[in-house]
């Protein structure tokens, strides 16, 4: 039999009876579109909690001055030397490094802040523009400190809430002055409420830019230098990497400490790999459930031709042939199902994405893969098996729909 | 050319075993006109089946052209039921879904025959049994008897030496089933082996030589070699 002769006789054989046709790929357009759309859900929903989980700065490494050996005691403190201090220099280096995005340089002190007649002990940070995003801070009104050179001490500042409510209680703050220990700054902006973070009440505190705090506090070196990595998975590399800068710049002595976040990471990473498994576990179940669907479809189908079967024997078609009209068949209408289903799953991930803009509701490629290869896996099978079973009985019986 | 001999055929009907043929000694020349007759249930059906490599004999051998056919695989078998015999049907056995064309062609595309050829045939054929202006219409827009011309047509588009007919007229009026018997008898006439198996004396009294059956066996055969 020719190629083009089973082509066609399959195309026959679909066209030939429309109702049952459209059934059957409406089951596997069915099948499949649930199997995008349900993964889509469970993808959007993991990516939604990783997108959230970024934006709480699990990709910070933070560098800190003096190095504790854990064997024994180290030369330098028997002779009664302090930890050689980390610099805005240092900072700078390491913000050239490849696996960094940015780096926020950290002095604390505390002043007495004061406008007017009213004034209060304060924690006093000196950092950069940079500190707002590597911390994720929220700006209530106004500017952030300015970016700009990182050795510039502007006299600017910028209040926690409660700060700003204490000092100015309704009133306007920003464009007004207020004495940070003996200088004068002005306020350029205010952060909105947020609580407590990384063991600092934001809302009590003062940011001033780095080297405006330098010189209020008369030092020269860094308290902490927060680094942003430029993703997850190269924070490693990133703490490798500031390790190196740091030890270069201070001729090779190992005299600051570099941490990661290790705990929160590994609960991040749990958290994902119990979502990722979610998502797994939907994307099972739907394939289980659309693979049944088909199976019974096609099953059904197969049964209602045993006769036709029957018949092409009869007419001299060996079993074999037969086999092949019905993977065919089989193979053409579960490609249209598949790329119908497909189209349905992407529209129903756009209607999600449409209604919720906060989930990413995106299939992931293994699902759209695992569906279009189950639809045509179990189409294909569960055509071919009982074609083959039926082709295989004696014509008399097959004609008779025994 | 046809062969049978000690032909048996049981079948299991519940845990019990029904004989439907028994022993059949029977030989058929090329050419020839057979009818087989007898009441329903007396395995002449199954006989034919058997001719025609529908079905299987539990017992026996079978030889067409001389060679065993009970012994091929299902791909030979195909192939002698493809270019060597062909079957008309009580119930026509028209594929719904195609015209009468399309039906009368697919035992040649299932062949393999080139597009061209086919073609050619199929028109040839249905100028012959005077189908022309019904080549596009599907089984169910046809009569009972054009229904059988088509199957008559499909069952010679392959030019075989042997054409089995089952009751073909069993779902036709008597007018259009002389129709039907006239043109199985114009083939006999152009050296087809026609086997034609009836309950009807009348029908098969046309034929050249006549079979009885009854339970199985046969027991009148006026053809048979003494």
């Amino acid at each position: 039999m020719r190629l083009a002769d089973v082509a066609q006789f399959a195309t026959g054989s679909l066209r030939g009876s429309p109702t049952r046709t459209l059934l059957m790929m409406l089951a596997m357009a069915i099948g499949v579109a649930a199997v995008v759309v349900l993964t889509a859900l469970g993808e959007g929903a993991r990516r939604y909690v990783v997108d959230q989980f970024s934006s709480l700065g699990t990709n910070l490494v933070i560098v800190l001055p003096g190095h504790t050996e854990t064997a024994g005691i180290g030369p330098g403190m028997l002779l009664g030397q302090i930890p050689r201090e980390i610099t805005l220099d240092d900072a700078e280096a390491i913000q050239r490094s490849a696996s960094v995005k940015r780096i926020a340089p950290l002095t604390v002190g505390s002043a007495m802040l004061s406008r007017g007649s009213l004034n209060r002990e304060v924690v006093v940070l000196g950092s950069t523009s940079n500190l707002l995003e590597v911390r994720h801070m929220n700006l209530g009104i106004g500017k952030f400190l300015p970016e700009g050179d990182i050795h510039e001490s502007a006299s600017v500042c910028v209040l926690g809430n409660q700060m700003k409510r204490e000092l100015f209680g309704n009133d306007q703050a920003v464009g007004q002055w207020v004495r940070l220990g003996d200088r004068r700054f002005r306020v350029i902006g205010v952060l909105a409420a947020q609580g407590e973070s990384m063991g600092m009440r934001t809302d009590e505190l003062v940011i001033v830019p780095v080297a405006s705090a330098h010189q209020l506090f008369n030092t020269s070196g860094l308290f902490r230098v927060l680094i942003e990595a430029k993703g997850r998975d190269v924070i490693e590399q990133a703490k490798h990497e500031a390790e190196q800068i740091m030890l270069q710049r201070h001729h090779g002595e190992k005299d600051v400490t570099v941490i990661t976040q290790d705990a929160v990471l590994a609960t991040f990473d749990r958290i994902l790999t119990a979502l990722t498994m979610a998502v797994g576990g939907i994307a099972a179940i739907s394939l289980a459930v659309a693979g049944v669907l088909i199976m019974n479809v096609m099953l059904i189908a197969v049964a209602q031709r045993v006769k036709e079967i029957g018949l092409l024997k009869a007419l001299g078609a060996p079993g074999k042939r037969i086999r092949n009209l019905f993977f065919a068949e089989a193979a053409l209408l579960s490609g249209i199902g598949s790329i119908a289903g497909l189209v349905l799953g992407y529209a129903g991930s756009l209607i999600i994405r449409q209604v919720y803009p906060v989930l990413p509701a995106t299939p992931p490629w293994w699902a759209v893969l695992a569906a279009c290869g189950t639809a045509l896996g179990t189409g294909i099978l569960f055509s071919v098996w009982p074609a083959r079973r039926a082709a295989k009985l004696d014509p008399v019986a097959a004609l008779a729909g025994r | 050319m046809i062969a049978l001999s000690q032909v048996s055929r049981s079948f299991t009907v519940g845990d019990q075993e029904v004989s439907a043929l028994r022993g059949i000694d029977l030989d058929i020349a090329a050419g020839d006109y057979v009818s087989i007759m007898g009441p329903s249930g007396s395995g002449k059906s199954t006989l034919l089946n058997l001719i025609g490599l529908l079905d299987r004999p539990s017992s026996g051998t079978y030889k067409l052209d001389g060679g065993d056919v009970t012994a091929l695989d299902d791909v030979q078998q195909a192939r002698v039921r493809s270019e060597k015999i062909g079957f008309v049907f009580q119930s026509f056995h028209l594929v719904p879904r195609l015209t009468a064309a399309m039906n009368i062609e697919l035992p040649m595309i299932l062949a393999g025959i080139p597009p061209e050829e086919r073609k050619e045939r199929v028109a040839k054929l249905i100028e012959n049994y005077g189908l022309k202006d019904r080549a596009d219409h599907r089984p169910d827009q046809l009569s009972g008897g054009q229904r059988q011309r088509v199957a008559i047509a499909r069952a010679t588009s392959m030019n075989p030496a042997v054409l089995l007919a089952d009751e073909p007229t069993g779902n036709l009026d008597q007018t259009t089933g002389r129709e039907v018997m006239a043109l199985l008898e114009q083939l006999v006439e152009q050296k087809v082996t026609l086997i034609l198996v009836t309950h009807d004396p009348m029908l098969g009294g046309r034929a050249h030589r006549q079979i009885q059956m009854v339970d199985g066996a046969i027991i009148s055969d006026n053809g048979k070699k003494t």
